[in-house]
């Protein structure tokens, strides 16, 4: 039905959710640049020089390449258990299948403040391991793995299996059909998977709060920094890069995420 | 059955999306008790003349009136007509019953009113007992029917078909072509029926308006659509039509003598319109009214043309024959009834043979 | 039926061990599948599974300083469920639930309109709709929720901004450090999770469905209730229960800007786990919150059904 385009209650009401939704986030930029170490109105003036405390804060910069580190590991290994549990989950006929992909999903609906304790308890109190990056960086696969899951579900679901029964129909096998007609078909979906679990990861606070050894990740840093009042223009300026960051990030991922899938129309992300 | 009396009047109706006319100035009326399909290729038009009745689409010029109202300012949920769309729109979330009662809210029924007439409804579409499944519990042939009861019962002066046999397969959709038709006869309501299948119309309907980019070809009854069809792209629309060139020669007492090409004089009928001599003509016959027989045709009411058969197609209760005549750009197709119980399998392929029809047959249409 | 693929002879017996294995994988797909699947099954079992089970563990011993001793009890349980001699904790988790269920409340319902918005009036640029709405989930949890302290505080930017423009004299102290803050701040976090499945469900909806409705007499209001939010309550159920569990959990925003009438039950399990030293007492904390989410979110789903019918829950999600 042809309802014509109206500018009403509804459309006003999206302007302000928008401006609601964005209002304090762009707080963040714009006290970045305040020549003035309170947060507060009036604006005193234009400056970079937060910006370059930021860079040159040695702590920062650790920080920043600790998540790094625990973003990319995280986001490769949580992609291809994801690839493979989705393909599994479309292509084969599993029987119980349902709380197979329950379980898997359980991270979701589970407060990470208890996946937090849980973990912390297993390695500290079973398994005497030591807390580091690495308890961090495998409780982020944890949670990334039903994402990663989800992304690819809906990429595999968007082509055809035929494409790949043709190709073993064809005579090449099932790993060459993988690498020379899954692949670049799911490719979009596996990128799309990589940035959106190296994004979990990178902003991820609570499991890294309890998990992490003496090496902090950047939200650690974060929190640390925000009980001292003038060093905030320098973490809001940390949080404007971050902000845009992201922003490049998440929108080349949802275009990827839409490539080649003609009917999606589905927020990919949730 | 239908009666002379108009129930909607179309009048200089246009639909414009952007710089496309989908529906380009009709005008015509539908009867009141009538089964009158919409008829044509896809993008012809007929499915937005469709949703124009409904109140879906408004019309870009031109009025609908429905039993004398104008349309214009009634929106869909307060017009006189219900639809059963193409993918029948039953509503997942609720059961059968609920489905069918959907409409009855505004009609103030009380709860036992209510559930008598579902109850009825899925006798009458021979569901008995069906009413607390889940519509996802249902075949397709089965929704189709739901969609049909619910929009019954809200008792529409016009009911509104948007192609709903295309999903069925071939059994079921003839099964539900005569069961619309008995319904509609039982029922007395006018039903609107679009479709793209020629043959699915000319079973059900009373009339018919064969459409194309927009504008209506002819509206007439089944039979007359078939044996005296206005124009060539009517005649090609539906069934199967054999088209031969050729020019007036003479007309003489409401028969035309056309002459076609090197090969002769064939003579037809003058129906629709005047034919000037020496103008272009086409002169169409039917596959089905041309016999083929190994002599030339004797009786002077009779066309003859001299071939080889070129193509044979057994179909079970008939035969195709595809005639190669010299100086005829296209075989003609024949269709010969296979009266007899024959095990013969040859082949007929290569024989000369003359294709004959009686001269009544042909029907001359303008280029 | 089973072809050695790689074409060279092999002279062993025809039921080798191995024709023997392959043959057993080609019939049954499931074991390929299964093949499949397992790595990933085994990171969830050891890392989730297993742990949890260990936090079930954990709750039945008791600590004292740092020594842990691991005779069964349940000790733990009764403390926690011992409303008279020890509220707090019964206290807490209730309160945590109900500015949960507020703060969800509050998000859904905010949601819904910006969702609907989406399916149904945008209809060029919906990606870049999409990405405009996500964009702010996707900076720093923690520097939103400081955005809000910021925004909210004592000399923050409502308060410095109202008296700069002359409409305050004194900065207001209510705004800040209560559970208002946090829902408002919870509410803010939480919208893009609260969007996208409500978008995702209303967008898949039929349209014809909603021409059926109009054809058969629904205003635009009716057809509203009667067909579109019933058909985007699996989207509903699936924002409410993403926005709703992990809140309870959360801890970060009661301690930037729920003050002291603002801590929920995370802060109390950090702290068992931490500074107070007693780690099997928080896990039956734990444990104890996880079952009354359960058993809220099955009280919430049964809820629904019993409004609208078991037909309009076919997959929440």
């Amino acid at each position: 039905m042809t309802s014509p385009k109206r500018f009403d209650l509804l459309a006003l009401f999206s302007i302000v959710y928008v401006a609601f939704l964005y209002g304090p986030v762009l707080l963040l930029p714009m006290f970045s640049f305040n020549d003035s170490i309170y947060v507060a109105f009036p604006l005193k003036g234009f400056t970079l020089q937060w910006y370059y405390e930021m860079v040159e804060n040695t702590q920062l910069i650790k920080a920043l390449n600790a998540s790094l580190k625990v973003g990319i590991v995280s986001a490769f290994v949580s992609t291809v258990l994801g690839v493979l549990a989705a393909k599994a989950v479309t292509r084969y006929y599993l029987p119980g299948r349902g709380p197979v992909m329950g379980v898997i999903m359980i991270p979701l609906v589970i407060p990470s403040i208890i996946l937090a304790i849980a973990l912390l308890t297993i390695f500290r109190k079973f398994l005497d391991i030591d807390l580091s990056l690495w308890t961090v960086g495998a409780s982020h696969v944890l949670v990334c793995i039903p994402f990663a899951m989800l992304v690819m579900i809906a990429r595999l679901q968007g082509f055809d299996k035929s494409l790949e029964e043709a190709s073993l129909d064809l005579g090449q096998g099932p790993w060459i059909t993988f690498w020379k007609v899954t692949f670049p078909l799911a490719a979009p979906g596996i990128v799309s998977s990589l940035l959106l679990c190296f994004t979990i990861s990178f902003d991820e606070y609570l499991l890294a709060a309890f998990l992490a050894g003496n090496d902090a990740t950047l939200p650690l840093f974060i929190f640390s920094q925000l009980r001292f009042p003038n060093r905030l223009p320098s973490t809001l300026a940390l949080g404007s890069c971050i902000l845009v960051f992201s922003f490049v990030i998440v929108t080349f991922s949802e275009w990827l995420r839409r490539r080649g899938v003609p009917n999606e129309s589905g927020g990919g992300i949730v | 059955m239908a009666s002379e009396e108009a129930i909607i009047e179309i009048k200089s109706v246009s639909k414009h999306f952007g710089g496309v006319r989908a529906v380009d100035d009709i005008t015509f009326n539908i009867r009141r008790g009538e089964f009158f399909s919409l008829l044509g290729p896809s993008g012809c038009g007929k499915t937005t003349l469709l949703r124009m009745l409904a109140g879906f689409e408004a019309p870009t010029k031109g009025e609908i009136y429905i039993d004398g109202q104008p349309m214009s300012a009634v929106p869909p949920h307060h017009r006189p007509t219900n639809m059963v769309f193409q993918s029948y729109a039953i509503f997942p979330h609720l059961t059968v019953a609920q489905n069918i009662a959907y409409g009855l809210r505004k009609k103030g029924l009380s709860k036992e009113q209510s559930a008598q007439t579902v109850e009825k409804a899925l006798e009458m579409i021979q569901l008995p007992g069906y009413g607390s499944r889940g519509a996802h519990q249902l075949s397709g042939g089965q929704r189709q029917r739901v969609a049909l009861a619910r929009a019954l019962v809200c008792q529409p002066k016009v009911l509104l078909l948007d192609e709903p046999l295309g999903a069925l397969d071939k059994k079921l959709r003839e099964e539900m072509q005569l069961e619309l038709r008995q319904l509609q006869e039982r029922l007395g309501v006018t039903f609107v029926f679009v479709t793209h299948d020629q043959e699915e119309a000319l079973t059900m309907s009373d009339r018919i308006a064969v459409m194309s980019k927009g504008k209506v070809l002819q509206i007439d009854s089944s039979t007359r659509l078939y044996e005296a069809p206005n124009c060539r792209e009517v005649a090609d629309f539906i069934g199967t039509m054999n088209f031969i060139r050729g020019r007036v020669s003479s007309v003489d007492n409401g028969m035309a003598t056309v002459e076609i090409g090197q090969i002769g004089k064939l003579r037809a009928p003058v129906s629709n319109g005047e034919f000037v001599v020496n103008s272009d003509v086409t002169l169409a016959i039917r596959p089905e009214k041309i016999k083929i027989d190994r002599t030339q045709p004797a009786a002077s009411d009779a066309n003859g043309l001299q071939g080889t058969v070129s193509a044979e197609a057994y179909l079970g209760d008939r035969s195709h024959f595809y005639v190669e005549v010299d100086g005829l750009e296209k075989r003609l197709a024949v269709a010969a009834p296979n009266l007899t119980r024959s095990l013969d399998e040859t082949d007929a392929r290569g024989q000369k043979v003359w294709a004959t029809w009686p001269v009544q047959a042909g029907v001359l249409l303008s280029h | 039926m089973v072809s050695v693929a790689s074409g060279a002879e092999t002279p062993a017996r025809p039921d080798s061990l191995w024709l023997r294995w392959r043959a057993l994988l080609l019939r049954h797909e499931w074991i390929r599948g299964y093949l499949l699947l397992s790595p990933t099954a085994l990171v969830m079992i050891t890392m989730l599974i297993v742990p949890i089970l260990g936090l079930f563990l954990l709750s039945f011993w008791t600590q004292e300083y740092f020594e842990i001793h691991r005779d069964f009890t349940v000790a733990n349980y009764l403390k926690v469920l011992n409303v008279a001699d020890n509220p707090i904790y019964g206290l807490l988790l209730l309160k945590s639930i109900r500015m949960s269920l507020t703060a969800t409340i509050f998000v859904v319902v905010l949601a819904y309109p910006m969702a609907y918005y989406l399916a149904f009036r945008v209809t060029k640029n919906k990606l870049m709709w999409i990405i405009l709405i996500t964009v702010p989930f996707w900076t720093s949890y923690l520097l939103r929720v400081f955005a809000w302290k910021i925004i909210l505080g004592y000399n923050g930017v409502i308060n410095s901004g109202l008296i700069s423009a002359g409409i305050l004299s004194e900065p207001l102290e209510f705004l800040l450090y209560n559970p208002p803050a946090v829902t408002i701040t919870l509410a803010h976090a939480w919208a893009a999770f609260a969007i996208l499945p409500i978008y995702v469900s209303l967008e898949k909806i039929d349209r014809s469905l909603l021409e059926a409705a109009t054809d058969l007499g629904d205003t635009p209001f009716q057809r509203f209730w009667r067909v579109t939010f019933p058909l985007s309550l699996p989207g509903v159920i699936s924002a409410t229960l993403l926005v709703f569990i992990p809140t309870v959990g959360d801890y970060v925003t009661p301690t930037l800007v729920g003050g002291t009438s603002g801590i929920m039950i995370g802060n109390i399990i950090q702290s068992l786990f931490g500074k107070a030293n007693n780690a099997p007492l928080g896990a039956a904390v734990s444990i104890m919150s996880m079952i009354s989410i359960t058993i809220v979110v099955l009280g919430f789903i049964y809820f629904v059904r019993l409004l609208f019918g078991k037909h309009a829950i076919q997959r929440a999600g």
